[in-house]
């Protein structure tokens, strides 16, 4: 069997499954935000009655995360929501607004806060919730009513996907070249419904040689393909990370020598170069040379996928001593990341006075304009802007307007496309600063 | 959403490849309750909102799913191209759908979260049809779904087309999504 396999096997009582079984898993996490939590508590509360008690206080884990520094009076409301809830069940695992355990974004905070564990199932009512598949665990999105229906019984029906696998070769991340270049290019070759229905699993050489977040950046992204869930085999990077992060025991689960899988698809790390995709799709693919000198008057760096810290001290590496010519904006993902932003240094200079200096407008933790959001929002696209965006969606207008246009690329060529103000291959700076 | 195999019928509303969740609702209306009884409409009035003008509404386009100034549609099935409702897992894309009146959609294809979510939550019907219809069938057609034979049949253009069987997802289907479903197998207590 395969590493999914293995896992949904073990959670249903089963000693094997087979691709396209239907069967009903005990969950180990459920995660949701502020955007899904109320109607998904909505429908527990209709379901199993207006005092009922969550299954199990310990796995709910609530993460306020998407429309967090909005005026919008119904997105404030639903923070309330989860508030009055988390009181009422006695949650110990809600990152409430406001408060010192405020986080930011659900994806890396479930990371940082431990719950990301090899072999265990975790559920979460957002479709990037495929990220924690990078720890070896089965990790994906549902809806409301899914969550509702685990809040009251601890378990959901999962048909068991078929996989296929993904193998990196290569020893080391070319030093031009980062996560999102890799899962662009896959999507690319694949398209948008690629692996629909189906496991992405990166393996290889080259994808151990990964750090944890870069293969956070992988998994992320699955979705972009349609895959149900991205998962990495555990390692001693992997555990070195959990470890750091919890206690909580867990079993670490490999896929069989003779798993079957879907598919098998090659590529090298030393062959791929920097790549963006065009609007409106993840599956437009092009790479940052081929598109270079195009126009563009907005950069972002943020999101569960590009705003996390070794993300920013990528592009800090980049902008450092330069000015940026169109508006940048930095949200980090998390309050922990938005810390290090202070802490982490490029020749003793913090990352934060990098982007400050540079001209960057920089944001709170939270989702921001990653989904566009109410029009409140920091760096949301309020009408035809052309951006080029480290985050993981460009269809119309998901990053605010319908007129708006996005890129997506890595926080490399991000932040040099960023001094320049047009689509620019960070090879070029690369070359010329950095190493 | 009708629990049972009832035939389907209304006027059809086409779209093309990969209508994501952020063209079917946009995340600025997110913001909403699905409980309340008013605020509930807009999700309605919205469905669809975010689909470019050109593709809404096919072959011509410039159609709004939602008359202006309307929160329910006078449309009822959707056909559309490949991968429908991929992006975001917001049960907010099935449940506006519902609201706006929309009952069934044909596609040779769907983003899983979307598919179960449309199941399990009762809202609609996602049927899967053997080719990509979005060519053949119009805006404004009178369509008909007879779910005992797995067939589309359009009048409007006296045709007819084999749909696929539900397969393992009919028993939640019939039910009327997994709590109706859990009920009835005993896994969660009656009510
Ligand atoms: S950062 Fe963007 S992609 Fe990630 S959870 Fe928030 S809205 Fe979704």
């Amino acid at each position: 069997m395969t590493l999914t396999e293995k896992i949904l096997a073990k959670h249903s009582g089963k000693d094997r499954v087979s691709p396209g079984d239907n069967v009903w898993v005990d969950v180990d996490i459920l995660m949701t935000h502020d955007v899904c939590g109320p109607p998904a508590i909505g429908i527990f509360q209709k379901q199993f009655g207006e005092n009922a008690k969550v299954w199990n206080k310990e796995k709910l884990v609530i993460i306020p995360d998407h429309y967090i520094f909005t005026a919008d009076k119904y997105a404030n409301r639903n923070v309330d929501i989860l508030r009055a809830f988390a009181a009422e069940q006695d949650l110990p695992y809600f990152y409430d607004v406001g408060s010192d355990s405020y986080k930011g974004v659900c994806h890396v905070a479930l990371a940082e806060e431990g719950f990301t564990r090899p072999g265990e199932v975790l559920f979460g009512t957002d479709s990037h919730t495929c990220t924690a598949g990078a720890f070896g665990q089965f990790a994906t999105g549902i809806g409301n009513t899914d969550a509702a229906f685990i809040m009251g019984t601890g378990k959901l029906w999962v048909k068991v996907p078929e996989t296929m696998r993904f193998i990196f070769e290569g020893t080391a991340m070319p030093p031009y070249l980062m996560a999102k270049d890799l899962i662009l290019k896959i999507i690319g070759d694949i398209g948008v419904d690629g692996a629909t229905y189906r496991t992405m699993e990166f393996a290889g050489p080259g994808i151990k040689a990964l750090t944890m977040e870069d293969r956070m950046t992988l998994t992320n992204m699955a979705i972009e393909a349609g895959g149900k869930n991205g998962v990495v085999e555990p390692d001693e990077i992997t555990e070195a990370y959990v470890k750091s992060r919890t206690n909580h025991p867990y079993e670490l689960v490999y896929s069989d020598p003779d798993a079957k899988y879907y598919s098998e698809h090659f590529y090298n790390l030393e062959e791929i170069v920097p790549m963006v995709a065009k609007p409106h799709s993840p599956d437009n693919k092009a790479t940052a040379e081929e598109l270079e000198g195009t126009y563009l008057n907005r950069a972002y760096i943020g999101s569960c996928t590009g705003g996390k810290l070794s993300d920013f001290r990528a592009a800090a590496e980049i902008i450092q001593g330069n000015k940026v010519k169109i508006d940048t904006y930095i949200v980090p993902a998390t309050t922990e990341i938005a810390r290090g932003l202070e802490t982490e240094t490029i020749f003793g200079v913090p990352l934060i006075e990098i982007f400050r200096e540079a001209g960057c407008r920089i944001g709170n933790a939270s989702c921001a304009a990653c989904l566009g959001g109410p029009s409140d929002t920091f760096g949301r696209l309020n009408s035809d802007e052309i951006c080029i965006s480290s985050t993981n969606r460009n269809y119309p207008g998901r990053m605010g307007s319908k007129q708006a246009q996005v890129y997506l690329a890595s926080p490399y060529t991000v932040a040099a496309s960023a001094i320049t103000g047009v689509i620019t291959d960070p090879r070029v700076f690369i070359q010329e600063t950095v190493i | 959403m009708s629990t049972n195999s009832d035939p389907i019928k209304g006027k059809a509303f086409v779209l093309g490849k990969n209508i994501d969740t952020d063209q079917i609702i946009p995340a600025a209306h997110l913001v909403y309750s699905l409980d309340d009884p008013e605020e509930r409409k807009f999700y309605g009035k919205y469905a669809l909102s975010g689909v470019p003008v050109a593709e809404s509404g096919l072959p011509q386009g410039n159609v709004q799913l939602t008359k202006e100034g309307e929160t329910e549609s006078e449309f009822r099935i959707i056909v559309a191209s490949d991968n429908f409702g991929c992006g975001s897992s917001r049960e907010h894309a099935p449940a506006c759908l519902e609201i706006a009146g929309i009952k069934a959609i044909v596609t040779p294809s769907y983003a899983r979260i979307f598919y179960r979510n449309s199941v399990d939550g009762g809202f609609l019907i996602p049927f899967e049809s053997y080719e990509d219809l979005s060519r053949e069938v119009h805006t404004g057609d009178d369509l008909e779904i007879d779910q005992q034979n797995h067939i589309l049949k359009n009048h409007s253009q006296g045709k007819e087309y084999k749909i696929k069987p539900l397969g393992s997802v009919a028993d939640i289907v019939r039910a009327g999504g997994i709590f109706e479903y859990a009920r009835q197998t005993g896994m969660v207590a009656a009510k």
